[in-house]
């Protein structure tokens, strides 16, 4: 069971030496016991008091990786049900799934679409994360073969979806670091056990019901393989996500260790339908999916998860910011009206979306305002006119535009007087409250 | 060791209200959240109302009219194919033509598209005003009298306005959509001021405002989840009203919906992209609670009617 931050400091060396990061032991033990720091933080914490706290700090979803360097894979230590209580952490991640029975070319498209298939939004780079290959053709030579071919084709990590002995005839051809082995089930478990352990490989484990998932996670654990991913073997929409509701209650609420590690969902395996496959994959995106295994991550489908779960797994305490700067839109040039507004994502995206729908050039100055919005912004002392005044003298504005006008939102109107006498030579214009009056507002400039 | 399935029953329900009058639709009443069938009851599930506009959309994706361009411009027609070929559980008629910043249609002719409309559908229908909250006061009232005994929905009732929109709800018998600005406590309040002002609980929903996909999802998404959490596991009888996500105009403001693929070649198929736009914005507010998803493109539809079929609402 979890501890109180006052039980965990009493454990605690007390020296307040701030080694850790914080100042204090017990802002330290509280920040354990909300789950917000690991214990190997602390440098002089005894062993003894190691071992006992070591089940309590424990988060109660284990984070597990999946490769290693730049594109592994880190889902679970989540803390809450729902995104507001706090955050969700760790995004899910998106897998592509290949077949050893299909034709090589084809896989090779596949794979170049997949990659080719990266965005930037918000200045977080969106794309999948894995490659699960399985092994349908049951023969172990086509899997080490496919294996092969989709490692070197793409730098993700991969789920090798077969019986132990075929992983390992793969992997003895091509080496991979840390991929998730599918799946640990009740006929194969003590080989797959024996093969994680020798690979330090995360295992997944599929089960026919969560009983059965549960005796499975808990006799691995008894063997030391702890890196763990859950499949509760449900594959329809209605079972699944009852499943993901309940594993995520049973390890944070009831602080169940059987289920404290994150899910693999199959959208792949419960739909044949393309569009369907897309919907499933957003619930389990939404509600608890940790890895979400597809057939089609064709661009328009894989774009719209990738925003779906930038959004839910954004931080509700720290709004997305876009960056400080004047942006073209439309084709701006040297006589385009320029627009100044605020870095929260939401107005950098409304305003530059009702500009570009305007069709009218124009440039949008974005401000530095800690991802407040507008108002907000305003009465927090970050979008006032020595701030904005700064912003425009300091950037390269001037060699951009030929005229000397900014218009600001009209929610702050009552800045520009102030904002006018703090930049010298520039003409300040009130532009519109909402960002629908926009496209309006441009073309009556023209 | 058995597998102790951790469920959180709840003794609140969301309040449950039968709208229209020839082919009714009764929403809410569930005690559970959104799908969770396996520890509570969920009657109805989510309903799905179809946009009809009084005027001719100007300026919308080519992929919305090549799935409904043939009936832009009547709404009586329009609002017909959504009932009987899309499956429509209700019809949201949105006059935007009634705005004074636009075309500015006068209460008289509005209120003769509401009646013509009213008279050729069967589902239960909503009425929204352009959001201009003058013009919709004094809009939504003759709507009000005009649809008295129809049972509808009208709105959007803001702090503006909602004297008189709830004055006239209760007059006319009509129920009443209040929309906040994504914030739990100001939902509450207005349905605070609405009841205060005489509207009969039974006769409120919750429109907390939408963000589409990409543009505030987020929120509306996290809203949604703690009004419905409040009113089941708190028991805040304020917010156990049916609440409304009104997306489909949002989704299809969107660049991501709207751009073609030659524009846009690096986000696929430029048919198939808005319509995901839309689902993917639906499935996520019904999943977090909301009981009637006001919805554009067809296929978009169906596509959500097949979830929640799936999901066993």
């Amino acid at each position: 069971m979890a501890l109180t931050g006052m039980a965990i400091f009493k454990h605690m060396p007390k020296t307040n030496c701030g080694q850790c990061g914080v100042p204090t032991c017990l802002a330290f033990a509280m920040k354990l016991a909300a789950g917000g720091a690991s214990l190997d933080q602390c440098p002089f914490v005894s062993e003894a008091a190691k071992e006992l706290l070591a089940e309590a700090s424990a988060p109660p979803i284990r984070g597990v990786v999946i490769g290693e360097g730049e594109f592994a894979l880190k889902i679970g230590e989540e803390l809450v049900m729902h995104r507001h209580e706090k955050t969700f952490f760790n995004p899910a991640g998106y897998a592509l799934l290949i077949e050893d029975t299909e034709d090589a070319a084809a896989v090779a498209g596949k794979l170049a679409a997949l990659k080719a298939a990266t965005y930037e939004r918000v200045a977080q780079k969106l794309r999948s994360n894995l490659v699960a290959v399985k092994n349908a053709s049951g023969d172990a030579a086509k899997f080490t073969a496919c294996v092969a071919a989709v490692a070197g084709a793409i730098e993700y990590p991969l789920v090798l979806m077969a019986e132990p002995a075929a992983i390992e005839a793969a992997l003895a051809v091509t080496a991979l670091k840390r991929p998730l082995l599918y799946a640990a089930t009740k006929a194969n478990l003590d080989a797959m056990a024996a093969l994680a352990k020798k690979l330090g490989a995360p295992l997944a484990v599929k089960a026919v019901s969560l009983d059965e998932l549960g005796e499975l996670t808990a006799k691995l654990d008894g063997m030391g393989v702890k890196d763990l991913v859950l499949d509760p073997g449900s594959r329809t929409l209605k079972e699944t996500h009852q499943n993901l509701v309940y594993i995520r209650r049973a390890a944070l609420k009831k602080k169940l260790r059987p289920f404290g590690y994150p899910i693999i969902t199959f959208p792949a395996e419960e739909t044949t339908d393309d569009m369907m496959e897309t919907i499933h994959a957003a619930i389990y995106t939404i509600k608890y999916g940790g890895i979400v295994v597809l057939r089609d991550l064709s661009p328009e489908k894989a774009y719209a998860l990738y925003v779906l779960r930038q959004n839910i797994y954004t931080d509700p305490q720290r709004p997305m910011q876009v960056e400080q700067g004047f942006y073209p839109i439309n084709g701006a040039d040297e006589n385009s009206p320029v627009l100044i507004t605020t870095n929260f994502s939401l107005t950098y995206f409304i305003v530059s979306s009702e500009i570009e729908g305007s069709k009218v050039p124009a440039w949008l100055g974005i401000v530095d305002t800690d991802g407040l919005s507008t108002l907000t912004a305003w009465a927090a002392g970050k979008f006032v006119p020595d701030r904005i005044a700064a912003f425009v003298t300091k950037s390269d504005l001037a060699s951009k535009v030929k005229h000397r006008t900014v218009i600001i939102p009209g929610y702050v109107a009552q800045l520009s007087g102030e904002l006018e006498e703090e930049l010298a030579g520039w003409k300040v214009v009130v532009g519109p409250r909402e960002a629908s009056e926009l496209p309006a507002f441009l073309k009556a400039l023209k | 060791m058995a597998f102790q399935a951790p469920v959180e029953t709840s003794t609140a329900k969301i309040r449950e209200l039968t709208l229209g009058t020839k082919k009714t639709v009764t929403v809410g009443g569930q005690n559970a959240l959104a799908f969770h069938s396996f520890e509570g009851t969920l009657p109805n599930g989510p309903k799905i109302a179809m946009e009809v506009y009084d005027t001719t959309p100007a300026d919308w994706a080519d992929e919305l009219k090549r799935a409904i361009g043939d009936v832009w411009g009547d709404p009586v027609a329009w609002a017909k194919k959504c009932e009987g070929e899309f499956g429509a559980d209700l019809i949201c008629l949105q006059l935007a033509g009634t705005d004074p910043n636009g075309a500015n249609r006068s209460v008289a002719d509005a209120v003769a598209t509401v009646k013509a409309v009213a008279e050729a559908i069967s589902v239960p229908l909503m009425v929204y005003g352009s959001g201009n909250s003058d013009k919709d006061a004094e809009l939504l009232k003759a709507v009000a009298e005009a649809t008295q005994g129809k049972n509808v929905i009208i709105g959007l009732a803001v702090e503006e306005n909602y004297k008189s929109i709830g004055a006239a709800a209760m007059g006319f018998g009509a129920k009443v959509s209040g929309e906040t600005p994504i914030d739990v406590n100001m939902a509450k309040q207005l349905n605070i001021l609405l009841t205060n002002l005489g509207v009969p609980l039974d006769a409120l929903l919750i429109d907390p405002s939408t963000g589409a996909l990409g543009y505030g999802l987020e929120y509306c998404f996290s809203i949604h989840e703690r009004i419905k959490l409040a009113a089941l596991k708190q028991n805040d009888a304020m917010l156990q009203s049916p609440t409304i996500a009104n997306l489909g105009k949002e989704v299809w403001r969107a660049k991501e919906a709207k751009i073609s693929q030659a524009d846009a070649p690096q986000w696929g198929d430029g048919r198939k992209r808005g319509i995901i736009w839309e689902t993917l914005t639906a499935t996520a507010v019904m999943m977090a609670g909301a009981d009637i998803l006001i919805m554009r493109h067809p296929e978009a539809v169906k596509l959500i009617r097949k979830t929640i079929a799936e999901l066993g609402a």
